[in-house]
């Protein structure tokens, strides 16, 4: 085929690269000068190299952080994914049930990260909140302030409270996608409710549950807003996660040099993510591309 | 297999239905023989479905009784009654293999592993897939899948019925020939008792035995291919089956013959009794014949269709189609005759039985 080359439209993408450069490329490449840079004030600046990049991967500060993150974001995917697709499963699929359902799904979307914290901030105050008290009056030594274990639940049940939402109704729009011929062969074929979930409506939902688990893991693995206002990363250590550390030490240390290694890495862990939801998402297309050409 | 009862079977969907325009089915009684392939034609919302689901036991009928070889079903759910349907669109399970399609319904029956497997590779040869067996059902075709749709019908040697819901839907044109011709291959191998729904004549004339009409909820004619095609019991039978349908005109009877508009026809034979209501005349376009005799028309338009013309003409205001050969001659002063072994008369659209 004859393609038309014509360079004048290079000029087109001017305005873009000019937006994209202005709020991307230039940060990232400051947050780059100053990582490979130290400076003790008065605007002076001294050549460091890899020198914050060492320090940061042989950190047990950096480290103990990206284990809790992970370990945060593996409880949140075990509980959140079966959770959610526990409650898509049990949603009513026609009548008036459905909007109301929507809704009460939707709404702690909607809600401000900050103001989804304050709520479970006081929520598990064990002097006026609904929850700590509760849990005080019926005889649980629950303080999520002073015990790490307690401080842990509390981050884990808001996200849960939180999140579990969105699963459910990327689960929901998966199911409902399954035409009725489906459920009625299944029972000619005298199939019990588990195959049902197994051959049909699990297949079905692959690609959604797909979809839900990265956003789920990613969202997860940069949470910041929550738990720096329920916990504040506390108590001592228990509850910092990477970005908390990252503030910590960049707004509050104003340690910038290995602030802006670490920018970087983190930065890097999530670039790398979004590779591997990328691949695995276009290998799943093509897998299914068969399916999809025969209708 | 067995035979099928249809006893006073009415459905409405809504919960309280008044008038009789509330049922989606009206009332219908009858008799699916064993080992009978049947056809139910119908347009789109005739009831058709309805009806198809109502025996495989989808849809619990409003009112009446279901019984297969004398035994009432109507209490059974879709799972006891054991019979076999094909959808519309092929419901394949696509994380299986097509092995283990088939052998989802054996399986789920705690049919032993080694009867399982003589009975799918039985099937497997049978629909055409033995080296497909080991593949995943889900890169198939249309027409594969549908196979296993019918397969997984098929392996279990006990079923009442097998079912069909416009099966050949989704199938290229080509395949749909194959298909019908395996279809009706089955059926004269194993005899199953089948019900096939479908809104395509060409589908219902060449696989049915019996082809049962539907229309707006009621059957209006069950027979022979032939016999809908000669005898259309209703005006919409007329219609519906033939391409193109059959002329349907105002008339009245004047003694022995029709009169429509100015002009007499001649009946073959007189109607058995004086019929009242709304009294037309129904003759099918390969009964009409066009030359310089007969009763004057004007024609509007000639469609050539390869290996005969159709012709539309005005008679009396009315348009007339007519089949006629390629190489027919057409007058400038056309007159058309109608052949009296054609002609049914109805009255309310319903047909008038005659004399003889």
């Amino acid at each position: 085929m004859n393609k038309t080359w014509n360079n004048k439209a290079w000029f087109m993408v001017l305005p873009v690269l000019f937006l994209v450069a202005i709020s991307a490329i230039i940060p990232l490449m400051t947050v780059v000068n100053y990582s490979v840079q130290d400076t003790f004030g008065n605007n002076e600046f001294f050549w460091a190299g890899a020198e914050w990049f060492e320090e940061m991967l042989t950190s047990d500060r950096f480290w103990a952080a990206m284990g809790r993150n992970l370990l945060f974001s593996g409880i949140v995917l075990l509980i959140e994914i079966p959770l959610g697709i526990l409650i898509a499963l049990n949603m009513p699929k026609s009548g008036w049930g459905v909007p109301v359902c929507l809704v009460l799904m939707a709404l702690p979307l909607l809600i401000p990260w900050n103001v989804v914290g304050t709520i479970w901030q006081v929520f598990g105050r064990v002097d006026i909140g609904l929850l700590g008290y509760a849990l005080r009056e019926v005889g649980v030594d629950y303080n999520y302030v002073s015990d790490p274990f307690d401080a842990w639940v509390t981050v884990i049940v808001m996200d849960v409270w939180h999140w579990t939402s969105l699963v459910v109704l990327l689960c929901y729009a998966g199911l409902v996608s399954i035409p009725d011929a489906y459920y009625q062969a299944a029972k000619i074929d005298g199939a019990s409710r588990w195959a049902v979930f197994r051959y049909i409506q699990l297949p079905k939902m692959n690609r959604v549950l797909l979809i839900a688990v990265l956003l789920r893991f990613m969202d997860s693995f940069m949470i910041y807003t929550e738990p720096f206002v329920v916990t504040g990363g506390g108590p001592g250590n228990s509850t910092t996660f990477l970005s908390i550390d990252l503030v910590k030490m960049a707004v509050g240390q104003f340690d910038i040099g290995p602030a802006a290694a670490m920018s970087i890495i983190y930065f890097l862990i999530i670039l790398l993510l979004s590779w591997v939801f990328y691949t695995v998402m276009t290998n799943y297309d093509a897998a299914s591309d068969g399916e999809r050409r025969d209708g | 297999m067995a035979r099928i009862d249809l006893d006073h079977i009415r459905h409405a969907y809504m919960a309280k239905p008044q008038s009789p325009s509330d049922y989606a089915l009206k009332e219908v009684h009858h008799t699916f023989e064993d080992g009978g392939a049947y056809a139910l034609l119908g347009p789109s919302g005739c009831g058709k479905t309805t009806l198809l689901n109502i025996i495989s036991g989808l849809v619990r009928s409003s009112e009446g009784r279901i019984l297969f070889d004398g035994n009432d079903v109507t209490p059974l759910s879709t799972q006891e009654r054991n019979i076999a349907q094909v959808f519309q669109f092929p419901v394949i399970y696509d994380t299986m293999t097509v092995y283990d399609n088939l052998a989802f319904p054996l399986r789920n029956r705690g049919v032993s592993e080694p009867d399982v497997d003589r009975k799918v590779r039985e099937i497997l040869s049978m629909i055409d897939l033995d080296s497909w067996s080991d593949r995943k059902a889900r890169g198939l075709t249309a027409d594969q899948k549908q196979k296993i749709s019918l397969g997984r019908g098929l392996v279990r040697s006990d079923v009442n019925a097998i079912l069909f819901d416009e099966p050949l839907t989704v199938i290229d044109p080509h395949m749909k020939w194959v298909l019908r011709t395996q279809l009706k291959q089955l059926h004269q191998r194993f005899g199953h008792t089948m019900v096939y729904v479908t809104h395509d004549q060409t589908e219902a004339l060449t696989f049915a035995d019996q082809v049962v009409v539907m229309f707006e909820g009621e059957i209006v004619q069950i027979g022979t291919p032939a016999e809908l095609f000669e005898r259309p019991k209703h005006t919409f039978v007329g219609y519906f089956i033939g391409s193109p349908g059959m002329n349907v005109l105002p008339m009245e009877l004047a003694g022995g013959s029709a009169r429509v508009g100015s002009n007499e026809i001649s009946l073959f034979a007189p109607p058995a009794s004086v019929p009242s209501g709304k009294l037309e005349l129904g003759i099918r376009p390969e009964f009409v014949r066009i030359g310089r005799e007969g009763m004057p028309a004007t024609i509007t338009k000639v469609e050539d269709i390869g290996r005969h013309r159709i012709v539309r003409a005005q008679l009396e205001g009315y348009e007339v189609a007519a089949i006629v050969d390629e190489d027919a001659d057409l007058p400038a002063e056309p007159r058309l005759l109608f052949d009296p072994a054609g002609i049914n008369l109805y009255a309310d659209n319903w047909r008038v039985e005659t004399a003889q």
